[in-house]
């Protein structure tokens, strides 16, 4: 049995510039995570939390690596949830790309991909969580770049 | 005839939509639609169980057939798929594609599931794993903004020798 993994794609008709402000702007973040935002500056090394709108942390971590408009590496750790919790650290990347398009059928689009995994064995719980949400936030995400607007709130 | 209901999900794809259920069931199943962001494959299916299911390419040869397993709109449509379109693909035994269309607020969850009867390696699931996304995505552009977006994929090297070497050993016989 291989290691729980979630990975996760999808194009956005947007650059790769917009895609990175609205993955790194915490007031952006709010819009399409459902009130939940982020705290960092986004920088090698800096601290990283993600925080409830009533002000409780969600998840904690750090800034591994950070490529404006190509990569982002966050390590991760559920805080709310005491079984999640304790699945230790993950990891999740978050790649960006240009995708190839035919130019007469729509234009351009980045392609947003999502890998999430956890450090140590197992982590088949916080797989499973994250495995719910990232659909939810990444589709509310392409809809407030392609429409201005979000999909759903929670 | 084989029991496509206990095939195995090996990819499973979920987006949210701005749209009604009604909405995404007809982009689903209309080939005006299916033109415009499933790389230009129009669908032609017969609205009932049982019934004949196709993806054709623009000039009307076939590139997927199936049969439909469920046809219960605006919810659920699933059907039996074989890639004929492609060479040594249509050797591979047929899997299917469900999808599920349900509310979430004031959008709608699609869930497409794509199961197959064997252990089939991950260089073929590849093929799908890439697909999917880009022909949803887009689905999901043309619902919200009335424009495609018409990504440009070819099929993975590693897949199409995956699949050759599939097709000489059979290992689903096994």
């Amino acid at each position: 049995m291989s290691k729980p993994k979630f990975v996760y794609v999808t194009y956005i008709r947007t650059t790769p510039e917009k895609l990175w402000a609205a993955l790194t702007d915490p007031q952006t973040i709010r819009k399409f995570w459902f009130g939940i935002t982020a705290e960092s500056d986004f920088k090698p090394g800096s601290p990283w939390c993600l925080k409830f709108e009533d002000g409780r942390t969600a998840d904690t971590g750090e800034i591994l690596e950070a490529v404006p408009h190509k990569r982002l590496v966050i390590r991760w750790r559920n805080e709310f949830k005491p079984e999640l919790k304790a699945e230790g650290y993950s990891r999740c990347t978050m790649e960006i790309e240009m995708a190839d398009y035919y130019p007469d059928f729509g234009g351009k689009a980045a392609k947003l991909t999502i890998h999430h995994e956890v450090e140590g064995e197992g982590g088949g719980r916080f797989i499973d969580a994250v495995s719910g949400g990232w659909p939810k936030v990444l589709s509310n995400l392409k809809s407030l770049l392609e429409t201005g607007d979000v999909a759903f709130q929670r | 005839m084989i029991d496509a209901t206990t095939f195995k999900p090996k990819t499973v794809y979920v987006t949210y939509i701005a749209a009604t259920p009604d909405r995404v069931w007809q982009a689903l199943t209309d080939p005006v639609f299916t033109r415009q962001y499933f790389f230009g494959f129009a669908v032609d299916v017969e609205p009932k169980k049982g019934g004949a299911f196709f993806l054709r390419y623009p000039d009307g040869r076939v590139h997927i057939s199936g049969k439909v397993m469920e046809w219960s709109p605006p919810r659920r449509f699933s059907c039996t798929w074989l890639v004929e379109g492609m060479k040594e693909f249509g050797e591979l035994p047929e899997c299917s594609v469900a999808y599920d269309i349900e509310r979430a607020g004031e959008a709608v969850k699609l869930t497409m599931t794509e199961s197959h009867s064997w252990e089939v390696p991950d260089a073929i699931l590849a093929g799908g794993r890439s697909g999917w996304p880009a022909i949803l995505s887009s689905l999901k552009s043309v619902l919200e903004t009335g424009t495609p977006l018409s990504i440009k994929m070819e099929p993975p090297k590693e897949m199409m020798d995956a699949v050759q070497q599939a097709v000489a050993g059979k290992p689903w016989l096994k």
